[in-house]
């Protein structure tokens, strides 16, 4: 199962594409790296392979996944987890709800679905919490948190949007040693955007760099 | 700025709310339960006893009555919230906040009366849609059906469903502004879940919080309406509230008593009703979760959010229907079944305002403007005592804006007329003006508070660093930088003001005709022109209001882009 790009690259309406189009094939448990500063449409790029570009962007290029073109699927359907920059648990509901929630339908039965979860709070380091306000997580357990949840739906590929960019320099090793041996564990290819050169290198994947905009950055609509 | 700066303000707007909204309804209250049980010393009676509930329930289809207004009041909110939560589903992210905003404005604008007879006029067997339908079906005359006033109370259930998705649509859209909509529709979306189990799943319950309070004022209106149970709900029995209304006006004055006794019933129904609601979420919540919790995918939801918007698109349609029915009728002069429009028109009910309606509108005018201006006074110097004192509003205070809006009018109206005649108001200007404001007076509060609140507080620290103090901030920066969101609450307070039917009916005592009681009453009538012109300037006052509230800050602020758009 890899995650190949073909030329890929995204415009807004009418304007020149945002990069210069990318070619890449990520292999299973590898986790690629995607630099450059912000403004250059890193988290465009992974919109876009989520499936989740704002109305008056258009996708140029081939995404596949495991060969299949995922161009035409809703983001829903692509089988893609993406986490986000900041950990985005949902506050009305508790730490194991939100589990529950992104927990894959295959997993049947009351019973086994909350043992799924309780052992992904486990192994998240936050036995015991299934009742606890997301709100009154630190900052690393709202991470791992959210890393469980995309886990738990059971994705064909994994896409990062610089989410250790928030944590500080301790806790940022930890979450990214938590977050990459996960990858590897389940063989998935994982794509990484940052701004920072260290993160990319944990990666131990290929690195490519976006060039700095040579002109103002379009606005989102 | 201290907070001792506003603890004079606080407290004149403290003393002014106690006397002006919470006396009067609690007095209301206490008269109308007093006299429920058969204490009321004008009428000579004066041993308390239970006599005037068993007169109540000695009256024939009294629980035909309740059980109508259980069922309308129900069916139509549960209908428009889930009505509104489908439209938003689907609409939210193809419309803007403002732009959701001025397309919803025409039906909130619309009086209840207003609306409800244009739906007649559309719904009668006589009406448009029956004259549209004729040549297909063959109907040589008007079909003998009871379309309006039927038994079940659809008609009513219909008219209130035009009023209330509308503000339910306006009170949510201001909700999702408070939801990281994008940001957890993305994440739901990349867990494997599609756009409507999202927003059933995640959005909606983080929605309801923040609306259950416009929820009950809605349930609470439904079922207690008395011009809109009039002029749509089913005829004999009526609704709770017409029935009440009927007694309380009975030549027999002995009839206030069993009057006062179902007023203290209808209250204690919306009670129930509320209880009815919160046992509903307790359900909604439990299912909900399993339902979360079992982590189905199914892209199941999207056809019913689909069926929701069409709904809604219907309903609009009908009040649009309603709304230019009225005009029509107003100058048609000869109309035959079964022509679709009138084939003479005429101007003569609109230019004879001797008639009736000059006089009605000068009533309607003044009114409306005495209750904006006292409403908007008080919450500007409430939410100006809030700034100055640094503190946000508790939560009884907010709960005290909501209240008069959740005890159904009937309970204390008729309570607080008593005590209008004892300082000598009754049937005045006065004691009408003072009774609309109770009503007025939320809605204004409630439009104006978020605005005030998002305004940059950068613009008074600034004005102050420049030596202006407290008043001269309040006057020189804040009231005209928020010129655009007072005068929307004023168009607001207006609109509700024009409205207002039985506070006007009780409190003038019959004798201050406004556009609103005088076309509820030409509603029962034949002459349609009439009722046309009464009902086409109720509907049109406020939109006036509207377009003015819109107008003067376009003007005023043409060369200040900073200050366009400030609010919805």
């Amino acid at each position: 199962m890899s995650l190949c790009l073909t030329g890929l690259t995204v415009c807004l309406k009418d304007t020149p594409p945002l990069f210069p189009p990318l070619t890449l094939c990520i292999e299973p448990g590898e986790v690629a790296a995607v630099m450059g500063p912000s403004g250059v449409g890193k988290s465009t790029l992974l919109n876009a392979i989520a499936g989740l570009l704002s109305p008056g962007f258009a996708l140029m290029g081939g995404i596949t996944l495991d060969g299949t073109d995922l161009a035409p699927l809703p983001a829903e359907a692509r089988r893609i987890g993406l986490m986000f920059q900041d950990a985005v648990l949902f506050p009305h509901l508790s730490v194991g709800d939100n589990l529950a929630f992104g927990l894959s339908r295959s997993i049947r039965g009351r019973k086994a679905r909350r043992a799924a979860v309780d052992e992904a709070l486990v192994s998240a380091g936050l036995a015991g919490m299934y009742d606890r306000d997301p709100a009154s997580l630190s900052g690393g357990q709202r991470s791992r948190a959210a890393l469980m949840r995309t886990l738990l739906a059971d994705p064909a590929a994994l896409l990062l949007d610089e989410p250790f960019s928030k944590l500080d320099t301790g806790l940022r090793d930890e979450i990214r040693g938590f977050t990459f041996s996960h990858i590897r564990e389940r063989g998935i290819p994982a794509l990484l955007v940052t701004h920072d050169p260290e993160d990319a290198a944990a990666t131990g994947g290929p690195i490519i760099t976006l060039p700095s905009p040579d002109r103002p950055v379009p606005k989102r609509p | 700025m201290t907070p001792r700066d506003g603890k004079a303000l606080r407290a004149v707007v403290l003393a002014a709310l106690i006397l002006g909204l919470i006396a009067p309804i609690a007095i209301g209250l206490a008269q109308t339960t007093r006299a429920a049980f058969g204490v009321m010393p004008v009428l000579g009676a004066i041993t308390p006893g239970l006599d005037p509930w068993r007169d109540l329930f000695a009256i024939p289809g009294l629980w035909t009555s309740v059980r109508m207004t259980l069922w309308t009041g129900l069916a139509s909110t549960l209908l428009s919230l889930m009505l509104a939560i489908g439209f938003c589903a689907v609409a939210n992210d193809r419309m803007s906040h403002s732009a959701a905003a001025r397309w919803l404005t025409p039906f909130l604008a619309a009086p209840h009366a207003a609306m409800a007879i244009g739906l007649a006029f559309v719904l009668a067997p006589s009406g448009w849609i029956a004259r549209l339908l004729s040549p297909l079906i063959g109907w040589d005359r008007p079909p003998d059906l009871a379309i309006v006033n039927d038994p079940w109370g659809i008609a009513l259930i219909l008219g209130l469903m035009i009023k209330e998705v509308p503000f339910l649509l306006l009170v949510m859209l201001s909700a999702l502004t408070q939801v990281p909509l994008r940001q957890h529709m993305a994440a739901g979306r990349m867990l494997g879940y599609g756009r409507g189990l999202v927003w059933m799943k995640i959005i909606a319950p983080q929605v309801w919080p923040l609306i259950r309070l416009p929820v009950m004022v809605v349930l609470a209106y439904a079922m207690s309406t008395v011009d809109m149970g009039l002029i749509l709900g089913p005829s004999n029995p009526p609704v709770l509230a017409v029935l009440l209304t009927r007694l309380f006006f009975d030549p027999d004055v002995a009839q206030i008593l069993p009057a006062s006794s179902g007023a203290i019933l209808q209250g204690l129904l919306v009670a129930l009703a509320f209880l009815v609601l919160r046992l509903g979420e307790v359900v909604c919540r439990r299912v909900g979760l399993w339902w979360l919790r079992s982590g189905g995918r199914g892209s199941t939801a999207e056809p019913l959010l689909r069926v929701a918007t069409v709904g809604v698109l219907g309903l609009f349609a009908l009040g649009t229907l309603a709304m230019l029915s009225l005009l029509v009728w107003s100058l048609a002069w000869r109309w035959p079944w079964p022509a679709p429009l009138p084939q003479s028109w005429s101007l003569k009910p609109w230019t004879s305002p001797g008639a009736g309606w000059g006089n009605a509108l000068g009533n309607t005018l003044l009114l409306a403007g005495a209750s904006t201006a006292v409403s908007l006074a008080m919450a500007i110097a409430w939410l100006e005592g809030e700034d100055r004192a640094q503190r946000g509003r508790a939560g009884w205070a907010e709960a005290l804006i909501y209240l008069p809006l959740l005890v159904p009018q009937i309970a204390f109206l008729y309570g607080l007329n008593v005590l209008f005649l004892r300082i000598g108001i009754s049937g005045g200007h006065m004691a009408v003006i003072w009774a609309q404001a109770l009503f007025v007076f939320p809605y204004v509060m409630i439009t104006l508070s978020d605005p005030w609140r998002a305004l940059d507080p950068r613009l008074t620290r600034a004005a102050a660093s420049l030596g202006a103090g407290p008043w001269r901030r309040l006057f020189a920066v804040k009231l005209p930088v928020l010129l655009m969101p007072i005068l929307t609450a004023a168009a607001i307070g207006i609109a509700v003001s024009v409205a207002q039917y039985l506070p006007t009916l009780f409190m003038g005592a019959g004798r201050v005709a406004t556009l609103t009681t005088e076309a509820v009453t030409l509603s029962s009538g034949s002459d349609r022109r009439v009722t046309g012109v009464y009902a086409s300037l109720q509907a049109g006052l406020p939109l006036a209001a509207y377009a003015i509230a819109f107008l003067i800050p376009a003007l005023l602020h043409r060369n200040r882009d900073a200050l366009k758009g400030a609010s919805a």
